[in-house]
């Protein structure tokens, strides 16, 4: 029964937006209309997702490919991801120094830094940097496919669109992700370390030692490995928006920008919710 | 009732039948929002056959091979290939019937990041696990001689013309030697020579491989050089459908304009 349904909607291509929509509009402009597309646009999701999971765990597997996104996604991302998470942890250091003086507080600057950084900034500066290169990479990139045959040429070569081309950049997506972000937690110390040892000479070993004080593991990989919920959201998000564009190179443009978006704002959102969870079940 | 061996074996003895056409469309309706784009399509392809799709831009010509091949879902009708409905099938049960179908795209749709040879290993790489790497080379070899294209194995989609992207495209649609070939306007865009080197390129092919062909194109001579019949469509209908000399001899007002204008 459920091989059917998938029949009725697998042999044709994903399901198609309106032409001309811009899919994160009715996130822009709410009214009756907009909210139904926007429910409309969240099944089509739905539907990609249920076709992405079933070849995920099918065989063939595409590994020549998922390595290569893996290289792609992750190694290419990472100068952006240090850099980020660099500035973040200066940023970081001088604003904490400023609020934990004027408060007395300034022996609690270490473990400031190091909390922040590990519990929030790390990951969701990660998510924001990777939704922005990599999610308008892999949009415009399939959109680009879509509207030249591309994935149509894939598919009348039998084989299956969303094993090759979607299934490695998702999963690619959700290993990079915390592996990122313990790049960006590392630049990010260091360079608060940077910033507070220049204005009062402190060692790194004394910077760490405090600043890790009480911490435990429930401190470090919850908040590190949401961030694999994070690159599930960019992947998918990217491939469907790029695996469902029409409209030639407008279109092409519109498919990188709503997968910047709409991932970016997902990853925000998915943040709140695991936050949440992350304080209920490691607290 | 049949069982179930023998329902599975059903497909491969149709193959064998040369009575059941390799491709069959019946009643085939399909319509984009209000545009009603086929309206009541019925045709037959036999094996080793060619039938020459021909129409106004527009007319559905193309969405005709992409049901055919199953890109796209009929609103009603069947498609049914060897005596199989494609209809309601799985994409992996869909895919066994693609692999007996070469497609060739309008505009190639060549893989831009891929080279020339890459392109045409690919459906190889797929589905000739059993080959060896170098079995494979010498297939694409082979194809790529076979179409003209021998000289530029390393070169990228990009880096040549129209016309020879549409003989990689040709020799990517017969790397799984198909039974049944769909050329979505062959000649479309291309100068004269080049189209004329396509036809014979076409006819050469299909005198050395027996498909079953199905051209969609708007090019008269083309389709009168390379296929054994003819269909042409107006407004989501089969007008006539015969040899060129039966459109000729036609008294159907937009046969005659169509011809007239050709």
């Amino acid at each position: 029964m459920i091989d059917k349904k998938f029949t009725a909607l697998a042999g044709v291509n994903p399901p198609q937006p309106e032409k001309g929509i811009l899919l994160d509009a009715p996130l822009a402009n709410p009214s009756p209309g907009s909210i139904s597309k926007f429910l409309e646009w969240f099944g089509d999701l739905g539907i990609f997702f249920w076709r992405v999971a079933r070849a995920t765990v099918t065989p063939p597997f595409e590994f020549r490919e998922l390595f290569r996104q893996l290289d792609e996604i992750g190694s290419q991302s990472l100068p952006l991801v240090a850099l980020a998470g660099a500035a973040t942890g200066v940023v970081l250091s001088l604003e904490a120094r400023y609020s934990l003086t004027r408060f007395g507080a300034k022996s609690l600057l270490p473990a400031a830094i190091v909390f922040s950084v590990i519990h929030e900034t790390g990951p969701i500066i990660t998510g924001l940097v990777v939704s922005g290169r990599v999610g308008a990479g892999i949009g415009a990139e399939l959109a680009s496919m879509k509207v030249t045959e591309q994935i149509d040429a894939v598919e009348a070569s039998a084989v299956n669109p969303y094993k090759l081309l979607a299934v490695p950049r998702i999963l690619a997506c959700i290993l990079m992700l915390p592996l990122l972000t313990l790049a960006a937690d590392l630049c990010g110390l260091v360079m608060g370390w940077v910033a507070q040892a220049l204005v009062e000479p402190l060692s790194f070993h004394q910077f760490i030692n405090s600043g890790f004080k009480g911490a435990d593991f429930n401190d470090f990989l919850p908040p590190t490995f949401k961030t694999a919920v994070f690159g599930l959201i960019i992947g998918l998000i990217a491939c469907f928006q790029g695996m469902r564009t029409q409209g030639g190179a407008a279109g092409v443009g519109r498919a990188a920008t709503s997968s910047v978006v709409l991932s970016s704002l997902f990853v925000i959102l998915a943040d709140v919710v695991l936050v949440k969870l992350i304080l209920i079940f490691f607290p | 009732m049949d069982t179930i061996d023998q329902i599975a074996a059903q497909p491969e003895d149709a193959e064998k039948d040369s009575s059941v056409p390799a491709v069959a469309v019946e009643d085939l309706h399909k319509s984009f929002g209000t545009q009603r784009v086929l309206n009541g399509i019925s045709l037959t392809v036999k094996r080793g056959e060619t039938l020459a799709v021909l129409g106004r831009s527009g007319t559905g010509k193309s969405v005709l091979l992409r049901l055919i091949i199953g890109l796209q879902n009929p609103d009603s009708g069947s498609v049914r290939i060897h005596g199989q409905d494609i209809a309601g099938l799985a994409l992996d049960d869909l895919g066994e019937i693609r692999k007996k179908m070469g497609f060739l795209f309008q505009h190639a749709a060549l893989y831009d990041s891929l080279t020339v040879e890459e392109n045409v290993a690919f459906p190889l790489q797929h589905h000739k696990q059993e080959m060896s790497k170098s079995e494979q080379a010498d297939r694409v070899g082979k194809l790529l001689e076979e179409v003209g294209m021998e000289g530029a194995l390393q070169k990228m989609p990009s880096d040549i013309s129209g016309g020879m992207q549409k003989r990689v495209g040709l020799a990517r649609a017969l790397a799984l030697e198909p039974d049944i070939l769909l050329l979505d306007e062959p000649t479309a865009g291309l100068d004269p020579i080049s189209s004329g080197e396509i036809d014979d390129l076409i006819l050469k092919l299909q005198a050395e491989h027996h498909m079953a062909s199905v051209v969609v194109t708007h090019d008269l001579h083309s389709a009168k050089a390379i296929a054994d019949r003819l269909a042409l469509l107006n407004e989501g209908k089969v007008v006539i459908e015969g040899s060129f000399e039966e459109l000729q001899n036609s008294d159907i007002e937009f046969v005659r304009e169509f011809l007239k204008h050709s």
